[in-house]
């Protein structure tokens, strides 16, 4: 890390006995400077700024072309009163449930299978990894034949078992489910990749420890697989709420020729395809960017619950207690030994 | 023993149903993409490869400017990717192996940055674009993605571990300055991590749908997934024909991904848990 104090411009510049004036060390640094600035000057142009610019835009009527019309906090109003803006929060949320949930549970599973097997290993890694770098939208038209109400090879299936055929596409829930489906097919491989990591590093010895103290396998799971995997758990819990909240591709896609972006009874839409509908399709700039900042304080919220109740700190906090306490009873006892002392 | 054996073949069982279900959709794209619309309308419906595949793709390529969409969404990703590796490698190496004023404040405006959605600036960075007169050009598909937090991120750890800094000290005593260590120290040792990097950004922005459907406003000149939405938009009773579109979008990108896939997989997990 020392490297840096001794870099050779200086040196060759003045001779190393003139010591009365330091070089500058921000001028010393300035390839260093160049050398992270293009992502900082990126950043600056297509993002920092455009977000100080959509609360601006979002005080505003504005369909992009004409001109700006105040409105102050109209917007935002009018979005908590908005009974379709609810609708694509409950909607996303619900996807989000359905989504989330099985994903992370079959991830576990088939991580926990992987990480036994012996055999086969780079097969399955790739096999699982597979429907996670194929386009999303390709992928959706595939679901949505196989979810087709009247030709899809799900009904096709169920009718020949007897059980009769469901509206995927056109019921409130068969929609949900289906755009569930697609984002668990994605994703269950990715996140069973990042658990098998996460078992992978925990030490064989504390499970050679547990097992010496008799520990049923239940217990070793709940009692040293668990609290050890937290930290990635907590990492795919937070990836794919902020991922899951984000959905928009799929219902885009499997309800691209309908004439609503959020196919029958609007419930596909998500927040994320309510402000894209809000903006590049109704040209109302202003709300779109209201919705966009909406969607900035759900992620924002659901990371922190997250946080709460999967992150670490609780174990920390109690320990730290524990430690003050025990710190606290020390210093009483060391206050009335020295008090007898006086005495 | 047995008990053992057992249980290794509930494993190999579970975990081959899920190979099944994970590829299933694959094979479901080809039967489609390769029988008649009648054939997949009918009941039973064929769940066999059938013999139709070429004169589907021939219609795709009738209808969609295919080649042309497929060449537009290969020179953007690969302009991301390489601008995408120049950058994040130059700033991760920066940040990994120089002491320089801020650096600490800088890493943590980068990490910051990681929590503002994308879809956030949507609104204003199109205003943006348009002011610039951007909109319909590959520079609204290459330049705001040219670097990236999480490239920088995942580079700098690589590059902590990964460049001694004797080597570093020694391209100095050579009197080598700052960019030349870095190409002469830094991107021999940094090879593996770009191709990590390289892989995941190219998939990255060849999927990437919402960002290009935004700006792409020009009809002749759509990435492929905006082409294949709008094939299935226009075109969307005909399912043997988008299937086949489908097929073909999909199969360049698994090649790619094919041919890294075992380090790939190993680097992003190994990613993940530095978090």
């Amino acid at each position: 890390m020392a490297v840096t104090s001794k870099t050779a411009p200086a040196a060759v510049s003045r001779p190393s006995t003139t010591a009365e004036k330091p070089p500058n060390k921000y001028k010393q640094a300035f390839p260093q400077y160049a050398a992270v600035s293009p992502f900082f000057i990126l950043f600056a142009i297509f993002g920092a700024f455009p977000v100080l610019f959509s609360i601006w835009i979002s005080f505003h009527s504005w369909d992009g072309i004409g001109q700006m019309k105040w409105v102050g906090l109209e917007q935002y109003h009018y979005l908590l009163s908005d009974a379709t803006f609810w609708k694509t929060i409950g909607n996303t949320l619900l996807i989000w449930v359905l989504s989330t949930v099985p994903m992370l549970l079959l991830a576990l599973v088939i991580a926990n299978a992987l990480h036994n097997a012996t055999r086969l290993r780079t097969f399955y890694r790739i096999a699982y990894f597979i429907p996670n770098v194929t386009s999303v939208v390709a992928i959706t038209l595939v679901f949505g034949s196989i979810f087709s109400n009247n030709f899809g090879l799900l009904n096709a299936f169920l009718r020949s078992i007897g059980v009769g055929e469901v509206q995927w596409l056109t019921s409130p829930w068969g929609i949900k489910i289906a755009i569930a489906t697609i984002v668990t097919w994605r994703w269950v491989g990715y996140n069973a990749i990042i658990y098998l990591a996460g078992l992978q590093a925990i030490s064989a010895d504390v499970y050679e420890a547990a097992k010496v103290d008799g520990a049923s396998p239940r217990q070793t799971f709940w009692r040293i697989t668990v609290p050890m995997m937290r930290p990635v758990i907590l990492f795919t819990a937070v990836t794919s709420t902020i991922g899951g909240l984000q959905i928009f591709t799929e219902s885009r896609v499997l309800f691209g020729d309908t004439s609503s972006i959020g196919g029958p009874g609007d419930a596909g839409l998500t927040i994320v395809s309510y402000l894209y509908q809000s903006a590049f399709i109704k040209n109302q700039f202003g709300y779109g960017a209201a919705v966009g900042w909406a969607l900035f304080v759900l992620i924002v919220l659901f990371s922190i619950i997250n946080w709460r109740l999967i992150g670490g700190n609780d174990d920390e906090r109690l320990t730290r207690r524990a430690a003050r306490r025990v710190e606290r009873r020390i210093a009483a006892q060391n206050a009335k030994r020295e008090a007898a002392d006086v005495r | 023993m047995s008990v053992e054996r057992i249980r290794t073949a509930v494993g190999h069982i579970v975990l081959m149903f899920g190979v099944l279900v994970s590829l299933f959709p694959f094979y479901w794209m080809v039967v489609m993409a390769s029988n008649t619309t009648p054939d997949i309308f009918s009941y039973p419906p064929k769940l066999l490869i059938g013999s139709h595949l070429f004169e589907n793709m021939g219609k795709v390529l009738d209808n969609i400017d295919f080649f042309g969409s497929m060449l537009l969404t290969l020179i953007a990703s690969l302009g991301v990717t390489v601008l995408v590796l120049f950058f994040d490698s130059l700033a991760a190496f920066a940040f990994a192996k120089y002491e320089f004023p801020g650096r600490n404040v800088l890493f943590g405006v980068l990490l910051a940055t990681f929590m503002i959605p994308a879809q956030l600036s949507l609104v204003p960075q199109f205003v943006t674009l348009a002011e610039f007169g951007w909109i319909g050009s590959l520079k609204a598909l290459i330049i705001p993605g040219a670097a990236n937090a999480f490239g920088i991120f995942w580079m700098r750890q690589y590059a902590k571990g990964a460049i001694p800094d004797e080597l570093i000290s020694a391209a100095k005593v050579d009197g080598a300055g700052f960019f030349r260590q870095y190409l002469t120290v830094g991107l021999p040792v940094l090879r593996p991590g770009l191709a990590f990097l390289g892989i995941f950004t190219f998939i990255n922005v060849w999927n990437d749908y919402l960002w290009p459907l935004i700006v792409m406003t020009d009809p002749n000149r759509l990435t492929l997934q905006v082409a294949l939405d709008q094939l299935n938009g226009i075109y969307g009773t005909d399912y043997s024909m988008v299937m086949a579109g489908a097929l073909m979008s999909v199969i360049p990108l698994i090649g790619v991904f094919l041919i890294g896939a075992r380090s790939f997989i190993a680097d992003l997990a190994a990613g993940a848990m530095k978090f």
